[in-house]
C-alpha cells in the first residue's frame, strides 16, 4: 500500500517549504515540492526609484541579503549600460566571495551535517583515536588529542546537563546513520570550530559592506566605500590587512577541514553517490567580473543538457542573448494566473495570485516553474562545478580532482566524476566551490590593493536615467546558484521587476509540460527506512541548500515542524 | 564593575516587507532616533538573519530582542518575556536545521558565550501581508516598545540621553 508523507515546513530557514512524497515498496514513487508562502516583492517595487530597489530586494530573504543587493544594482546598471569603476567591481567581488564562503561553511556544518552525523554516538568515541584519525586525514592544527578530549568533555557536559539545545530534534540512532563514534566526534569538533571560523567571513562582509546582515555600501553605479591610503575613517590599508589575515584563516579551514570532511562523508556513505540524481540539465552563470563592463569573469557559466559535459554551451556575459532569451517561467502548477496560457519571459512576467488549495495534478505551489529553452534545469554549486570542469577551468578542476582523490583513497575504490550526480555530489560541489572562492577572495584582495596602489581611488559613476523605457538584467552565481533580476524602467521609475531565484529553479513545481522540478525529480526512488522519520528525504532536499526566499520570521510559540503520514 | 565593561544589544528582528513583521526593526530604528546610546550598547537591525549575528551577540550582559510574537493574545498586545520563560520560549522551536535567533542562541550556548540575561519585547501582529507599511494598531505600539527597551537599559545602569534634550 502506498503511503503519503508530508513534511511541512521542512525547516524554518526555508520559509515554509512543503515536501510531499508517495512511498511504496520502501521507495519514493512520486514527489511534490511546494512553496507555502507568496513572495510578492515584485509588486512592492512597482513605481519606485530603481536606485532604491537593491535595499528593498535584500530584504527578500534573511540568508541571501547581499546577493539580492548585488544582483539588483547589476540589473539597473545593465539597463543604463553603465560601467562601474574597477575598485567597485573588486569590492563587490570581495563581498560576494566572503558571503559565499560564510554561507557554504554554515550550510554544511550547521544545516546539513546533522543529517549524516549522530551527535549522541560521538559520546561513545575515544578522543585519542579520533585525533589519530583526524591527523591522518589532514594537517589541520585542531585535530589534536587535546582538542578532541576538550570537545568530548564539552559534549558530555552539554548532553548530560539535559541541554541538547540545537541538537534536540536530530534523528539520533536512525538506521541510516552509519558513521563510527570517532568520525562522529571529529565532525562535532569541526562543527564547533566552524562556528568560530565562519565569523571571519562575516567580518569581511561587515567591514566592506559597512554593516551586516544588511550591507549599506552598494549603489547603482558602484559602491559607497570611500577609499584612502591614509585616512582612518574609511577603508584603509590597515583594515585591508586585517581582511587578508581572515582570508588566510578561512583558506586553511576550507581546504584542510571542509573539503576533507565532505570527502569523508562521501566515502563512508557510498550509497548516497547513487541517490538523489534527478535533473541533469545544469545551468550556471559566469561571475566575479574582472573589468568595468562585466565582460570578463573569473569563472565560467553555461548550460549542460542531460549530463553531457562535452555538449556544454557557454554563457559569456551580462548581455549574452543565449542566456537572456532562454529564461521563461510557467505558472501551470503555481498559484498564479497569466493572462494567456503558456510560459512568460521575465521582462513580460506577471504576478497575479490565484490560490486554489494543494492539488496534486494541478496548482500546488507559490513558486513559479522556470525553464531554460523549455527545459527544467538544476542550478547551484554542482551546476557550477560541472560547467567549470567542462570548460577546462583550472581551479575548479584542481579542487574537484582533490576531492575525488580523497574520497577514492578513503573508500579504497576509484570514485569518478559520475558520482557527482547525486546527493553527496551536491555537497562535494559546494566544498569544491568554496575552495575556488576562497582563492578568488585572495586574488581579488590583491587586485584591489594593486589598483589602489596605481592611484585609482574611484568607486562610483553617477547614474543618469533617460525618459524612455529601458530594460536590464543582472545575474549572479549566488551560493545556491544562478540568480537573476529583470527590470523594466520607464522615465526613471520601475515598471516591472522579476526575480528568478536559485531556489525557484530547484524547488519549482512541475513545468508547462508537467515534468517534475529538480527537488521532485531527485527524490524519486529514494529508499525510506521509516516513514515516520523520513531522514532520507531531508538528506536530499538539504543537499540543495534550500532557502525559499521570503523567510518570514515570526516568533511563533505555537507551531512546530509536522510530519504526517497517511495511507493513500 | 564599571558600566563601560558591560555590553548590551537591542536587536530588532523581522521582515520589513511584510507589514507588521517590520515592528522589531522599526523599534530599533526609532530607538536610535530617540536616544543617544553609550558605546557599550549596540542597536542592531537583525532583519531575518541568523548566523551572521553570532559575533555581535557573544558575551553580552543583556540581550533585548524586539520581535512580533504570536502567543494567542489580541493583535497589538505588547508582551515582555523574561527570566524562566526565556529558555522555554526559545527551546520549544529548536531543530537542527533552523537558522534564526533560537539557533544563534543555541550556538552561543555551545560556544559558552550566551548573554547573561535575555528579554523579549514583542507585539502581536495584525497583518503579515506583503507591504512596506505596518498596520496602525502595531505602528502605535512602536513608541511604547521604544520606551520599554530604553527603560530596561536604564534600569541596568546604561546611560541613555534623549536626543530631543540634546537639541534643546
Amino acid at each position: 500500500m502506498s503511503k503519503r508523507i508530508t513534511i511541512d515546513p521542512i525547516t524554518r530557514i526555508e520559509g515554509h517549504l512543503r515536501i510531499d512524497v508517495d512511498v511504496d515498496g520502501g521507495k519514493v514513487q512520486k514527489a511534490w515540492s511546494s512553496g507555502q508562502m507568496w513572495r510578492g516583492v515584485e509588486l512592492i517595487l512597482l513605481g519606485r526609484d530603481p536606485r532604491d530597489a537593491w535595499a528593498i530586494t535584500q530584504r527578500i530573504c534573511g540568508v541571501c541579503t547581499t546577493v539580492h543587493a548585488i544582483t539588483s544594482v547589476r540589473a539597473v546598471e545593465n539597463a543604463l549600460k553603465l560601467e562601474i569603476p574597477l575598485n567597485a567591481q573588486y569590492i563587490r567581488n570581495l563581498i560576494i566571495l566572503a558571503h559565499s564562503v560564510h554561507d557554504f561553511i554554515v550550510h554544511f556544518y550547521h544545516l546539513s551535517a546533522l543529517d549524516w552525523v549522530d551527535v549522541t554516538s560521538a559520546l561513545k568515541a575515544d578522543p585519542d583515536k579520533t585525533a589519530i584519525l583526524g591527523e591522518s586525514l589532514s594537517s589541520w592544527h585542531l585535530n589534536s588529542k587535546h582538542e578532541m578530549r576538550r570537545v568530548h568533555e564539552r559534549l558530555k557536559h552539554f548532553v548530560n546537563g539535559g541541554q541538547l539545545g540545537i541538537f534536540t530534534n536530530g534523528y539520533w540512532g536512525h538506521p541510516a546513520m552509519k558513521l563510527s563514534p570517532e568520525v562522529n566526534l571529529l565532525a562535532v569538533a569541526h562543527y564547533l570550530q566552524a562556528l568560530e571560523v565562519q565569523r571571519k567571513a562575516n567580518k569581511i562582509v561587515a567591514i566592506l559592506g559597512s554593516k551586516t546582515p544588511h550591507i549599506q555600501n552598494v549603489a547603482v553605479g558602484g559602491v559607497a566605500n570611500p577609499l584612502a591610503t591614509d585616512s582612518q575613517a574609511v577603508l584603509t590599508v590597515e583594515r585591508l590587512m586585517a581582511i587578508k589575515g581572515w582570508i588566510d584563516e578561512l583558506s586553511d579551514f576550507v581546504k584542510n577541514v571542509y573539503l576533507i570532511d565532505v570527502a569523508a562523508v562521501g566515502a563512508f556513505y557510498p550509497e548516497w553517490t547513487q541517490i538523489g540524481k534527478g535533473i541533469t540539465n545544469y545551468l550556471s552563470v559566469p561571475d566575479i567580473p574582472l573589468d568595468t563592463k562585466g565582460t570578463q569573469f573569473a569563472f565560467p557559466g553555461g548550460f549542460i543538457e542531460g549530463g553531457n559535459l562535452a555538449g556544454r554551451k557557454p554563457i559569456t556575459s551580462f548581455n549574452d542573448a543565449y542566456w537572456t532569451k532562454g529564461v521563461e517561467e510557467s505558472v501551470k502548477h503555481s498559484w498564479y494566473d497569466y493572462e494567456k496560457a503558456g510560459a512568460l519571459h521575465p521582462f513580460k512576467g506577471e504576478t497575479k495570485p490565484n490560490y486554489t488549495d494543494f492539488k496534486d495534478d494541478a496548482k500546488y505551489s507559490w513558486m513559479k516553474s522556470p525553464t531554460f529553452y523549455g527545459k527544467t534545469a538544476q542550478v547551484g554549486p554542482l551546476a557550477r562545478v560541472l560547467n567549470g570542469v567542462a570548460a577546462g577551468h583550472a581551479p575548479t578542476t584542481k579542487y574537484a580532482t582533490a576531492a575525488l582523490d580523497t574520497v577514492s583513497a578513503l573508500a579504497q575504490t576509484k570514485i569518478g566524476l559520475d558520482a557527482m550526480h547525486s546527493t553527496i555530489g551536491r555537497h562535494a560541489a559546494r566544498a569544491i566551490t568554496c575552495c575556488v572562492n576562497v582563492d578568488l577572495l585572495a586574488d581579488q584582495w590583491t587586485a584591489l590593493l594593486s589598483n589602489m596602489g596605481k592611484g585609482d581611488l574611484s568607486t562610483f559613476n553617477k547614474p543618469v536615467f533617460p525618459k524612455d523605457e529601458i530594460m536590464g538584467m543582472g545575474f549572479h552565481e549566488a551560493p545556491r546558484g544562478a540568480l537573476s533580476h529583470w527590470v523594466v524602467i520607464d522615465n526613471g521609475k520601475i515598471k516591472n521587476y522579476q526575480c528568478v531565484v536559485p531556489s525557484t529553479w530547484n524547488a519549482c513545481p512541475r513545468n508547462e509540460k508537467d515534468e517534475p522540478g529538480p527537488y521532485e525529480s531527485s527524490l524519486l526512488n529514494t529508499p525510506i527506512a521509516d516513514p515516520e522519520k523520513p531522514l532520507e528525504v531531508l538528506r536530499t532536499i538539504h543537499s540543495f541548500d534550500p532557502c525559499i526566499a521570503c523567510a518570514i520570521h515570526l516568533t511563533d510559540t505555537q507551531s512546530d515542524t509536522a510530519i504526517t503520514v497517511k495511507a493513500v | 564593575m564599571e558600566t563601560s565593561c558591560l555590553r548590551a544589544v537591542v536587536i530588532g528582528i523581522g521582515n520589513t516587507i511584510l507589514t507588521d513583521e517590520a515592528a522589531g526593526v522599526r523599534v530599533v530604528e526609532a530607538l536610535e532616533r530617540a536616544y543617544e546610546v553609550p558605546p557599550n550598547v549596540q542597536l542592531i537591525d537583525g532583519g531575518t538573519s541568523g548566523m551572521e549575528m553570532i559575533e555581535e551577540l557573544s558575551n553580552l550582559d543583556i540581550l533585548i530582542v524586539v520581535d512580533v510574537v504570536k502567543t494567542g493574545a489580541a493583535p497589538g498586545t505588547v508582551v515582555k518575556i523574561s527570566g524562566d520563560e526565556i529558555p522555554v520560549f526559545f527551546r520549544k522551536k529548536l531543530s537542527p536545521h533552523q537558522v534564526a535567533l533560537p539557533d544563534v542562541l543555541a550556538c552561543l550556548e555551545l560556544l559558552d558565550t550566551m548573554p547573561k540575561e535575555i528579554i523579549v519585547l514583542g507585539v502581536e501582529p495584525v497583518s503579515l501581508e506583503l507591504g512596506m507599511e505596518m498596520t496602525s494598531t502595531v505602528a502605535r505600539q512602536v513608541p511604547v516598545l521604544v520606551e520599554m527597551a530604553a527603560a530596561e537599559l536604564v534600569k541596568r545602569g546604561y546611560a541613555l540621553t534623549a536626543r530631543t534634550a540634546l537639541v534643546v
